[in-house]
């Protein structure tokens, strides 16, 4: 792939093909985790590292893995990079990893990554599969960070609560209470509200998609 | 497909397809196993160490340091509980004599189990109480944490008798502590795994205290 084209795999990721808003994949992490906008950040990013590494590795033995047995070599290697970055983070991120910890192993249930594989990664050199990877994973956590903020401003009135537990001290200045406590709706911090607040989202995308005049990309068209 | 039975059905070339296939999947499994074993030996050590530090920060919490100059995470004993489940009891001592001890209870709140750690002194006067884990409504239930408000730190220094133990439940329920809005099972959840916290030290007093 030549160079010029860097550019449309970062704006694909984050924007164009965006993983949540457009290919609607990875919907149960979408939904789970963004109770909080540091939530949803948090796993948005420890996905975001084991897609770009995943996609590296795929793109590398690109040439080995053989059709047959491509979709339990790609679960193997997503597996094999979750359980690195679980233990990596336990045994030296342990702050971060007493909040995400729970979640970690669910990335391996993402079909995002899996998707990203075979459409992407497996046809492309090491470095456009790494770049895809990280920034599909970049894009997945944009989208829950909004997702979760909008849901934790209406239902907690807070904004990146607890953020300093998992950035550190140093962001104790971006916890936010913008709405008294007693005024949460707590039905958004519950499942409904995930699924109210993502089906919002995807149609605001695909309205501002639509007045920039292009062409919408079908949901489900890159799917697995 | 790869059973015994049916290969004899099976074109000589596409056994030979198969066998390579089965090889590739062999290779990577090896590889990347091998990669896990690997992480896996870097970060034990570090991750043990966290662990400790984990069960030391959650004991500092339930066990004042002016109680104890030694290690409860070290000074453990083992005892069967009402429920016929071993648990394990931290103490802390002050000149050999402990003054305190703590240990991990057990509740089934609005969406599963929770396990909280209980301190209480030799006399049996509660040195506090925290939530270790639990899977509460967040925004309703998870007040019980003590970093998302102060009920949690009302058990402090209270015991059997202050308030009498029929008055240990929520206020719902006739006793005198304060349930969540929008949340009563939590809390009562809460106060009936102290209770038998409070019922276990009572059972098991001599035990506990005489300290060897």
């Amino acid at each position: 792939m030549a160079n010029g084209n860097y550019k449309t795999i970062m704006k694909d990721g984050l924007w164009d093909n965006n993983g949540v808003f457009s290919m609607l994949l990875g919907m149960c992490p979408s939904m789970a985790m963004t109770t909080s906008a540091t939530n949803g950040f948090g796993m948005g990013l420890a996905t975001a590292v084991v897609m770009a590494a995943s996609s590296y590795l795929v793109a590398v033995f690109r040439n080995r893995i053989t059709t047959e047995v491509r979709i339990p070599v790609y679960i193997l290697i997503v597996a094999a990079m979750v359980t690195v970055v679980d233990l990596g983070m336990n045994a030296w991120m342990h702050e971060l990893y007493k909040v995400l910890g729970l979640f970690i192993p669910l990335i391996v249930s993402n079909c995002l990554p899996l998707a990203r594989l075979e459409a992407f990664a497996a046809k492309q050199p090491p470095l456009p599969a790494f770049l895809d990877g990280l920034f599909m994973g970049l894009g997945f956590t944009i989208a829950l960070t909004v997702i979760g903020a909008v849901r934790e401003i209406i239902g907690s009135g807070t904004l990146f609560a607890d953020a300093s537990l998992l950035l550190g001290p140093s962001f104790k200045a971006i916890e936010l209470r913008l709405l008294p406590a007693d005024m949460g709706v707590l039905m958004m911090i519950l499942p409904p509200g995930g699924f109210i607040v993502t089906g919002l989202l995807v149609v605001g995308k695909r309205l501002l998609d639509v007045r920039a005049g292009k062409e919408i990309q079908m949901a489900g068209a890159h799917a697995v | 497909m790869t059973t015994s039975q049916s290969l004899p059905d099976v074109p000589v070339a596409s056994q030979a397809k198969m066998f390579k296939h089965g090889l590739i999947l062999g290779l990577f499994c090896l590889g990347f196993g091998l990669l896990l074993a690997i992480t896996d030996e870097v970060t034990l050590d570090d991750i043990a160490a966290r662990a400790i530090e984990d069960k030391q920060n959650s004991l500092s919490q339930v066990l004042p340091d002016e109680l104890h100059d030694n290690n409860p995470v070290t000074d453990t004993l083992t005892l069967v509980n009402a429920e016929g489940k071993e648990l394990t009891v931290f103490r802390a001592r002050k000149n050999g004599k402990v003054t305190g001890v703590a240990y991990e209870i057990f509740g089934s709140g609005y969406a599963g189990e929770m396990k909280l750690m209980m301190g209480i002194d030799a006399d049996g006067k509660l040195l506090g109480v925290r939530v270790l884990a639990h899977k509460e409504t967040p925004g309703l239930g998870d007040k019980i944490e003590a970093k998302k408000g102060p009920w949690i730190e009302r058990f402090t220094g209270l015991s059997v008798g202050n308030p009498p133990i029929e008055r240990w439940k929520v206020k719902k329920d006739g006793g005198d502590f304060d349930q969540f809005a929008g949340a009563t099972i939590t809390p009562r959840a809460v106060l009936k795994a102290i209770r038998g916290g409070l019922e276990f030290f009572a059972e098991n007093k001599t035990a506990l205290t005489k300290g060897d």
